[in-house]
């Protein structure tokens, strides 16, 4: 492109200026004021001697190792069945393998909590199994990809030199799969790591994981250094994992003739037929009982089921008192409409920050890299250390915001914009510079050209990444964790207040919530696959 | 000697082939003739064990091994587009088949020397069978399933995507390996004239079934 058909400069500036300002103030300053706070000898070295430490950096890491373990070795089955055989209903077990990892972290440990007898309660067990309902698509998916792609008549070659399907499997398939495997196994190692919604609901006091212990410092022993120390040495400890990850990655890339995919097959032996059968009846029942369970436990009483407890919420909760005296202060209606209000503030803000980050990025060219890699660094934060970075930053002097109503919204639109920026540079780098030639040669002055190309692009593309922002600040739970105020708690910190509470009879209300906010999800999702959906077909 | 009887085979409510007999006998190098997608490829994935078939049955040596699993089967398979394993050295995939049957190391390695010369191509052991040429990768391939000496072995369009020249020095040369090492071989192909120099014996794939009266055929299609 010559120089005169460029953008002008000032409108590039204006278009880069909210999200480099959004960026630096929150997130670059929450970091900056975390490690100000570790940076001292007296926080490192109170954190160095205290043995409790170590003994939750020690369960972090082995319940996470355990529950990748077992999600990579149970997601192999799906992820065989879905990539290589074709049988009615497989669309609808592909989207159901995903539902789990939509949901809302604490409505997966709610879910369990509702599954699960009591006398698992509080154990490594339930842990282990809600990581694994909540991470086995990242594996389906990702393995399942590579897998739809590997030739058949390579595992052939195998069988006719003589190899048994167990050794096939071994010296073939797996180390083909390699990649795949320890590309998903990292990033179910990241989530299960930094969990702390299914942690807070399922763990109990006994087992905390550094997300869970940093908040527990933070918010109620007033141990702010130490927990600041934890927040960086988790980082640290992620960045060096993810790293390794990718270092094993890079020694496994293979020069392998990939297929088109279109190569699955009816099942034809009986055996192959009740393969299919007997996973795809596992995959419904792993999926559903959770679900159902929830809703079962949301209508169940101490003598039958009824809707009390949804009328409860929802109806008449002036003739009772709603809040009982002790311990829980929570509205569970007004969590739902507070969780509206913020979702549509969260997603307004996102949106505009990841829209005009998007467009500047795109007309910037290389020189937008450096926006593009920041803007994205929040989704590679933990929940929890982006909630506690702004709480530190925000407590004091001049920048005391920690109390105002706008926290939770813009916490939520830092971990959203991302994802607008994901969903909306794709269609925009799409754009071929022909078209835009074009319309000089009509014409059209640059902006007047890229008014009527580039913005009506995108809003498609903004549709579904509000679709993604509402979602993702309908069930953030880690940040908002530190935010939260008396009386203006959402619906994930309802649910686990609801859930955690002595009161028996509030756990009803709990599950009441944690079933609305799995069926918003659903909504919202599944009217992004089929806007989605839609485009794909046009395009 | 490779017996086929009366195979049928149906593909997602197609019909690929019905009651299919051939015989290959020992030493012979049979070639199979017949346009692409018409059944010939998988007609050697079931005599493989890859595929079952719908009805028939498959006689090596007189012994029924219709349901024996491929591993099993003694039968070796060249495929199409070699289907070299990529995380292996040159070396490592011939001796493949010589590991499943538990020869040592020592043993592993002088077959392997054997039959790298063999294909003229001594010294490309460590090689990585990615950087391998088009020929190179064919031969290879044939190595390896050459390699444990199977009863059999069948080779599905072995030397197709080579240029002409190439593709007529090696087909020569493939005649001449299969003939020197006495095996018995039968080869799918669509082009005549490198069927008449691979095998002893053309056969067309159409007259593998018995000519059904013209009412009955109509009635498939």
């Amino acid at each position: 492109m010559s120089s005169s058909n460029r953008l002008p400069r000032l409108l590039l500036v204006a278009l880069a200026a909210p999200a480099s300002l959004f960026f630096a103030v929150l997130y670059l300053w929450p970091v900056v004021s975390l490690l100000a706070r570790t940076l001292t000898l007296d926080s490192m070295r109170a954190a160095m001697h205290d043995s409790a430490l170590r003994h939750v950096v020690w369960f972090t890491a082995w319940q996470a190792l355990l529950s990748t373990a077992f999600t990579v070795v149970l997601g192999l089955g799906p992820a065989y069945l879905l990539a290589r055989y074709e049988f009615t209903g497989r669309r609808l077990i592909t989207a159901l393998v995903t539902v789990p990892f939509v949901l809302p972290t604490v409505v997966a440990g709610a879910a369990f909590l509702a599954l699960l007898p009591d006398s698992l309660d509080q154990s490594v067990t339930a842990i282990v199994l809600a990581h694994v309902f909540f991470n086995i698509a990242v594996v389906v998916r990702g393995v399942g990809g590579l897998w739809q792609q590997l030739p058949t008549d390579l595992t052939g070659a195998a069988r006719t030199l003589g190899a048994s399907p167990l050794r096939t499997m071994r010296e073939i398939t797996l180390p083909l799969l390699a990649p795949a495997i320890y590309a998903s196994a990292s990033i179910v190692f990241l989530f299960t790591f930094t969990s702390f919604g299914v942690v807070r609901l399922l763990g109990g006091p006994a087992h905390a994981t550094l997300e869970v212990e940093i908040w527990q410092r933070a918010t109620r022993l007033g141990d702010v250094s130490v927990a600041a120390v934890l927040s960086v040495a988790q980082l640290l400890l992620l960045g060096l994992t993810v790293a390794w990850f990718a270092h094993l990655q890079s020694r496994q890339r293979r020069g392998l003739q990939l297929q088109p995919a279109s190569q699955r097959q009816r099942p034809r032996t009986s055996r192959q037929r009740s393969l299919v059968a007997l996973t795809s009846a596992a995959i419904v029942v792993t999926v559903a009982a959770p679900l159902i369970a929830l809703i079962e436990r949301s209508l169940r009483t101490t003598d039958g089921h009824s809707l009390a407890a949804w009328r409860g919420v929802f109806g008449a909760s002036t003739d009772q008192p709603a809040r009982p005296t002790t311990g829980v202060l929570v509205d569970p209606l007004a969590s739902l409409a507070t969780s509206f209000r913020f979702a549509v503030m969260a997603t307004a803000i996102s949106l505009v920050i990841g829209a005009t980050a998007s467009l500047a990025i795109a007309a910037l060219g290389r020189r937008g890299r450096v926006l593009d890699i920041a803007l994205m660094l929040p989704l590679g934060t933990s929940a929890v250390t982006i909630g506690f970075g702004l709480l530190v930053a925000f407590d004091s002097g001049r920048l005391d915001w920690r109390a105002s109503p706008l926290m939770i919204p813009l916490g939520h639109a830092l971990v959203a914009t991302p994802i607008v920026v994901r969903v909306v540079l794709p269609v925009l780098r799409s754009v071929d510079a022909v078209l835009r030639d074009a319309a000089s040669t009509l014409g059209a002055s640059p902006v007047r050209a890229w008014r009527e190309i580039e913005i009506r692009l995108i809003a498609r593309p903004l549709a579904t990444a509000a679709g993604f922002a509402m979602a993702i600040s309908l069930g953030e739970f880690g940040a908002t964790s530190f935010l939260t105020r008396q009386g203006r708690e959402t619906l994930p910190i309802a649910i686990e207040r609801l859930l955690n509470s002595p009161a028996s009879l509030l756990h009803a209300q709990g599950y009441v919530l944690a079933t609305v906010l799995a069926a918003l999800t659903f909504v919202i999702v599944a009217a992004i696959e089929t806007t989605s959906n839609r485009v794909d077909r046009r395009a | 000697m490779l017996e086929v009887r009366e195979l049928t085979m149906r593909f997602e409510q197609r019909v690929l082939f019905t009651q299919a007999s051939l015989t290959v006998a020992d030493g012979e190098i049979v070639a199979l003739l017949g346009p692409s997608g018409s059944g010939k490829s998988t007609l050697l994935k079931v005599i493989a064990g890859l595929l079952d078939p719908d009805e028939g049955r498959i006689l090596l040596g007189n012994v029924d091994i219709t349901t024996v699993p491929t591993h099993r089967r003694d039968i070796g398979m060249v495929f199409q587009n070699e289907q070299l394993f990529p995380h292996r050295t040159v070396a490592q995939n011939i001796e493949f088949g010589l590991r499943m049957r538990r020869w040592n190391s020592q043993r592993r390695a002088e077959r392997v020397t054997e039959l790298l010369e063999l294909i003229g191509m001594s010294g490309f052991e460590r090689r990585r069978v990615t950087d391998l040429s088009g020929g190179e990768a064919k031969r290879v391939a044939l190595a390896r399933t050459l390699a444990p000496s199977p009863r059999i072995v069948l080779l599905d369009e072995p030397l197709t995507g080579l240029d002409r020249e190439l593709h007529d020095q090696l087909a020569r040369d493939l005649h001449q390996l299969l003939r020197t090492t006495a095996t018995t071989a039968l080869v799918v192909t669509h082009d005549r004239d490198e069927a008449a120099v691979l095998a002893t014996r053309v056969v067309a794939f159409a007259d593998l079934t018995p000519r059904l009266p013209l009412a009955e055929a109509g009635d498939l299609r």
